[in-house]
Order: C-alpha cells, then structure tokens, then sequence
C-alpha cells in the first residue's frame, strides 16, 4: 500500500522528526564521544582527535559546492563505504568529512579522494578560507538581487589556494547572501557578498488587489516608505499603495509579502561587500559586519569584480594582521580609516550609517590617522 | 526536455573548484530537468534577474510546512523546472550519516525529484531541490513509511534545530549538543510541523563559545556551553608547547612562518582580561577574572581545557536585518545544566516561558529579537523571571530616561496640586 488520494489522512505518518544520531556515528566516534583528549591538524583538511582511550580518528575534510546532485552524493558513499565503514558526515559550512581510525586508512582515503574525476579537494581546516556558507541565488529563489552558486564557485576558485593552505593569520570566513534577507551567515563574517538592489519596486495596480494583502505589505517597509493609495485600472477604482521612491532603500521586503511589487532589475541589482563580522567569542565579542564597498555589478558568470574585491582584502589582511587576528579585530586595531586606504578601496558616504542608531557609528572624537582621504585638509 | 545551450554557464565549469555545473550536467543524463534547471540558469545569468515566480504555497495534509513550492515564470521554455519545489528533510544532530540512511534518501529523491539536493540548507535540513506538486505525497509516504523519518520546518513556526558536533569529535563541548538538539526536536514535532507563532524562530546548540554552528548569531534560542570552575591545566604540556613540541592552535597556522611559539605574547597578551600570567615556568590563570572566551584553549589545546562543573549560557534574540536590523542573541540567563538526566526539563521551562509571553504579544511577523527591543529588556526579563544583573548589559544606559513603576515610588502618583501649592505658589 501507498499514499492513497482519495484517503489521504489514511495510514498517515506524522512527527517522526528526524533519524537519531545515535544511528549514524562512525564506530571509532561513538565509542569514544564525549572523551576526546586533544585534536591536532596534521595538515590542510586532516585533523587527528585523540580520545582518553588512546584511540585515534583521522578526519579528511573536502570541498563540496552544496548544490550537489544525487550522483555526486553516491559517490561520496562510495568513498566512506570503501574507506570509513559507511560513516560520513557534513560540516556547518558544508564541506564533506571523512573519519577513519588509523593512519594507513587516512592515506588510502586521501590518495583515492585525489585520483577521482569528481573534484573532492581536501582542505577547510585551521588558518584558511573555508566554504562560502551561501543560499540559492537564481537556482531556487524569488527575491535575489544576484545568483549564489555563480558568485560562490568564481570566488573559490579564486581563492582555491587558501583553501588547501594554512598561512592567514585565522581562519576567514566568507559568506554570501542574495539578498538582504541574509540568509545564512552575511551578517556575521569575515567578508560578506551581499545581493542589493537599488530601483524602488513597481507596483502591478493590475493585480494587487488580487494578490496582496495591503496592510502586510505597508507594515512590511522598515522605513514607512509604503502608503495606502488609490489608482484607476480599467476605468475602476483599486485599492493599492504607493512607495515614496525617496524613502525606499530597495531591501525589497514589499515584494516578500506582495508578489505585485517586483523590484529585480539587471542594471539595478548588484553586490555590496562586507568585512569584519565573526560568530566566535574568542578574543573579542562576536561581531557585526560592516559595508565597505556599496555596490559591485552583477557580471555573470564569473563576477570579476566581485571576485578582485575579496582576492583584494584577504590578500591585505594576511600581510598585514597579526597571528590570531580575525578581520574585523585587525581592522579596528589599525582603525577603519586605514583598512579603507591598506585595502585601496574608496569610501563612500554609503558605507556612513544613517538608519535609527546611526548616530553611535560616528566618530565622536578626535582621534584618528591621517591618511589619503584627508589630505585636501592637510595641505 | 533536451539540452539548452549554456555558454555561460559552462564557463564555471574551469577552475579548481568543484563545479555544480559539471555536477548537475552529469546528473541530466539520468534526471533530464536538469537541462532545464541549467537552461532557465543560463538564461537568469543573460537577463541578470531570477526567473522563479513569487511564492508557492504547497505541502502535505497534516503539516502547515516543510515544503518550499516555486514555479518557473519561463515554463513553456522549461518545462522541466514548470513545479520546482523543495522539500526540507529532517537531518541527523550533528550531520553524519551512514550511507545506507543517505542512499536510502538519495532512491527517494531519485524515485520523486529532480536529482539534485542541497547538502544542507543554513539552517541545517538536508534539501531536496526541485519536485511536482503531484510528486509531494507520495515522497513523504514513501519518508515517513519505508525511511522512518520526517519533513523539517518552515513557515512561522520552529524551524529545524541544529547543532555543532559537540562531544562526539571535540573536547571542548560542555554539553552533549547532539542529544539535546535531538531530543528537544522531537519533543517539539508540534510546533515544528504546524506553524502556531508570530514568526519563525530557531534553536541552535554550540558546545562551546567558539559557537561552531553559529547559534549567537542565527538563533532566536541559543545554548551555547561553558563552565563554572577552573579551566584544567596542565603544566607538564604547557612546557611541552613552550618548548616547541606541540604545535599552537593545535596545527592552525603551520603554512606560515610565525616565529617559534611565544606563550607571552600570543596567549597572555592576548587574553581579553589580562588575568594570565607565567610564575617561573608554570601558567597561572586568575579564573575569576576570566570570561571563558576560549582563546587560551584554543591555542594549547593539548595543555588547557574548560572547566569540570560545565553547563550553558542561554542567548536569546538573533535575528537577520528585516526589519528592525540584525541581531546577535543577547545573554539572559548566564549558566544552565544541561543534562539528559532530567530529560532537559530546566531548558524547556526557560523556552516554553519565552514562547508563551511571545506567542500572545509579538506583533505578526515579528522576531523574539524585535519583541525584546519593543517592550524592553527589563520587561523580558521579568517575563524570564530572571534578576537583573550587571552581566546582562555591555555597560549601564547612559540616558535617564528611567522608567518607576507606581509602586516603586513612595507615595505613589496620586497628588493634590492644592496641597503642593500651600508650599509652592504660582
């Protein structure tokens, strides 16, 4: 028997939730989770944990591009049925990993992760730029203001070599949304590739009636930009909104809640990039990242621009921050009027804040480094 | 559905890294609609916009989410990708996988989907990308009877949670974030499955304030472990790290020449509160000044760990910019035990206390976060139940904009302006 529509609550299923865990660890991790002694990285993407037992685990970790097809992930079966007892495992930023439970077993893997066609490049781990946490772009979504698999495979090309590598100063973690909803990790990274718009949405008074539901799309508006307003269509009064262009900072939110109000456009669209954000409380609390360049433009299919900007901060950052240091810890060391002139990016009154809190963004002091951008007041 | 042309997609097909392109030519061979998922791309990287129409409201009876539905505004051209829904499986705590579960999974979607997934979503379901409405039911029979397992969350309700991999393969965890993330998230099938809140709202479970799964940044509930006593030291490896034969940050930083390992000036200095230092050759840490930011641990992991009395600290609130602007969680209640003795009951009360103050006053589609800054911190803090505390703030307000309560004040608010001007004429 199966699913049967004309009974359709019949021999129904519900809140199972997921599979428990307990099923699925590799035989050298469950029996010694919970006492692990130490870890140490033997190289890029091979780490060693070592349990109070004595017993070892070899981890390889490998690059994936998150969008992946059934195939590849067979074939990922492949390898951990060959080489791991039928155990893998995926990682919060979605790479692939590997546990063995000795050394010969770890090479064997590695050296067969290497002479396959699919490319399952081993890195991710220590002083590195790992995976780009990313969203769906135009594969799956209705909202972006740029793709996501394209952007992300040109930059990690780009970077492939910091990937395989440990020689930053910490990890960098990069991240990409494709629009302002921020999905994912934008709001807290290293370097974040933002998806923006820049055209306030047009409003289709043909259908809105029909498919909006008005006050959602007016209380929708982070800055009061959407009214309630009137408009002919056909001879006939509708009920519809206006959007005060002067008002609107095109976060396209209107369009979430009201699919009359579209706002893409090829010219408008583009990438802001952020720097300085991270999760962790190591050192420093977590941080915020924060918009340097306001707009990059959608250059499909490789984002060359896109991709020099970031190419350009890592490549100032590793040479100039100091072992440990996070991006946004070695920008406020130096001063952001620094990294601005280090990382030779001209700055805009775009990247000034002037929504609600503004005000504690601005330098309320007159502590600051004379650098290139001062100079007409230096002469 | 035949091949299209994709000269511009098949530009990412060069480059070291693994191609999704490649990836996905490969699977048409077998899944034909992905020459239309690929042509509709190609055709979104020449016009520069999406080509996917707004929303799709489709699902399974029983359920208010789980299911993403999306049309094609192209789908004459592709008629593949006409219905290109994604359904959100439920994934293991911690995602390992035995690959009899993941091949299991992959016949399903091989049997009911377009071939390709997303290994895994943001907030940690394993995606399938890309289905017929018709295909829906069947998929979630076939998942519930033959796979014994469910659908993950979408929609204004409580979104899948997630975790780091906690102690399963770290030494560092101070709690078993598997077992609880696992445990809460078929405890609360409910509320997953059948959206009853203001808005979304997430639980993530990091083992320590390294926060590997991101849980201050991306979770309204975040538990995020630490300890209460002294970190556990151990001198003999502390010599052994300053002599050189272990390495810092346990290998981190070995593709570059940083000099040989100076305990001074990258473990002391660098602490945030200053509260180590070396007597002879023995490390000292002053514990009741340290902020357990995991720095020194994480340098010599081999040498230090946390503390033996561990639980978490509960931060409550993150959220992305829409609509009031991004939130990091902010710290409520400072430590927890966390213990599947009690089958995590002091947790669940602190949750189900949030939930049922949130539920009847946030405001449609309005995040934890947001409610919090609305009514203010002090007034979520009597809804927690929780004492203010010095802890809660960066610093004290420096405005005195302060608001008493009636009965704070002696004498109350109830005055007679005749009486004041017996002493005060106008």
């Amino acid at each position: 028997m199966g699913y049967d529509p004309a009974n359709p609550m019949e021999g129904r299923i519900t809140d199972l939730g997921p599979r428990s865990y307990t099923e699925m660890l590799p035989p050298v991790i469950a029996a010694n989770k919970g006492k692990w002694d130490y870890h140490e990285i033997i190289a890029p993407g091979i780490l060693l944990h070592v349990g109070d037992s004595g017993d070892e685990c070899y981890t390889v970790r490998v690059g994936s591009p998150r969008l992946v097809s059934i195939e590849y992930v067979r074939e990922l079966c492949d390898v951990a049925d060959k080489h791991c007892e039928g155990y893998l495992r995926f990682t919060t930023r979605n790479n692939v990993e590997f546990m063995t439970d000795s050394k010969e077993k770890c090479d064997a893997l590695v050296a067969d992760l290497k002479g396959r066609d699919t490319k399952l490049p081993v890195g991710g781990t220590g002083a590195c730029v790992t995976n780009i946490v990313h969203t769906q772009g135009w594969v799956h979504c209705h909202t972006p203001a740029t793709d996501a698999s394209g952007p992300v495979k040109a930059v990690m090309d780009d970077l492939f070599d910091y990937f395989g590598s440990m020689t930053l100063p910490a990890q960098v973690r990069i991240a990409l949304a494709c629009c302002l909803n921020m999905c994912g990790a934008v709001h807290a990274s290293d370097i974040a590739i933002l998806g923006i718009h820049r055209k306030p949405p047009m409003i289709d008074h043909t259908r809105i009636t029909g498919v909006c539901e008005l006050p959602l799309a007016i209380s929708s508006c982070p800055l009061g930009a959407v009214k309630p307003a009137k408009a002919e269509v056909n001879g006939q009064e509708v009920k519809t909104v206006k959007v005060n262009a002067e008002r609107c900072m095109f976060c396209g939110n209107c369009y979430t809640m009201c699919p009359a109000m579209p706002l893409a456009d090829p010219e408008g669209d583009g990438i802001a990039i952020l720097v300085g954000g991270k999760v962790s409380n190591a050192k420093s609390a977590p941080k915020f990242s924060k918009l340097v360049i306001p707009f990059l433009p959608n250059t499909p299919p490789r984002w060359p621009e896109t991709v020099e900007a970031v190419r350009k901060i890592v490549e100032v950052y590793a040479k100039d921050a100091k072992k440990y240091e996070r991006v946004g810890e070695w920008a406020e060391r130096i001063g952001w009027e620094k990294f601005f002139e280090k990382c030779e990016i001209p700055f805009t009154d775009k990247s000034i804040d002037d929504y609600r809190l503004a005000y504690d963004t601005w330098r309320t002091s007159t502590q600051f480094k004379y650098t290139n951008a001062t100079d007409a007041y230096t002469k | 559905m035949a091949k299209h042309d994709t000269p511009l997609l098949d530009e990412l097909e060069k480059g070291p890294w693994p191609s999704f392109v490649t990836d996905m030519k490969r699977q048409a061979e077998t899944h034909p609609e992905c020459w239309d998922i690929l042509g509709q791309l190609e055709l979104s990287f020449k016009d520069r916009i999406t080509h996917w129409k707004h929303g799709g409201i489709v699902g399974v009876f029983g359920y208010g989410g789980g299911i993403v539905g999306r049309y094609s505004d192209v789908p004459k051209q592709f008629p593949g990708v006409e219905h290109f829904h994604t359904v959100r499986i439920a994934q293991p705590a911690g995602l390992y996988y035995s690959t009899k579960n993941l091949r299991a999974l992959m016949d399903l979607w091989d049997k009911y989907g377009s071939g390709m997934t997303n290994m895994h979503g943001s907030t940690g379901d394993m995606i399938f990308l890309g289905t017929r409405t018709e295909n829906l039911e069947p998929l979630f029979w076939d998942l519930t009877h033959d796979l014994d397992q469910d659908l993950g969350g979408s929609g204004s309700n409580l979104r899948t949670p997630s975790c780091c991999l906690g102690d399963s393969r770290c030494e560092w965890s101070c709690y078993d974030a598997q077992d609880i993330c696992y445990h809460l998230t078929m405890h609360y099938q409910d509320e997953i499955h059948r959206p009853a809140f203001p808005y979304k709202f997430k639980f993530k479970f990091s083992g320590c304030p390294n926060d590997c799964v991101a849980a201050i940044a991306r979770s309204d509930f975040a538990l995020i472990g630490t300890w209460k006593d002294d970190i556990q030291m151990d001198q003999a490896a502390v010599k052994e790290y300053i002599a050189g034969n272990y390495p810092s940050n346990g290998g981190a930083h070995a593709g570059r020449d940083w000099g040989a390992f100076d305990i001074q000036k990258e473990v002391i200095d660098i602490c945030p509160t200053d509260c180590m230092w070396m007597e002879g050759d023995e490390l000292k840490i002053d514990n009741s000044e340290c902020t357990r930011c995991m720095h020194c641990i994480n340098v010599m992991p081999r040498a230090l760990k946390p503390g033996k009395e561990k639980g978490a600290t509960i931060c409550i609130g993150a959220k992305a910019p829409i609509l009031d602007g991004a939130q990091f969680a902010t710290m409520v209640i400072p430590f927890i035990n966390v213990s599947k003795d009690n089958e995590y009951e002091n947790v669940i009360d602190v949750i189900e206390q949030i939930w049922d103050w949130w539920m009847e006053v946030g405001k449609n589609r309005e995040r934890v976060g947001e409610t919090m800054q609305r009514i203010g911190l002090p007034t979520f803090l009597k809804v927690m139940e929780v004492e203010a505390m010095p802890q809660h703030v960066k610093e004290p307000r420096s405005n005195p904009y302060v608001f008493w309560k009636e009965e704070e004040v002696e004498g109350g608010w109830e005055r007679d302006v005749q009486a004041f001007r017996k002493k005060h004429a106008a």
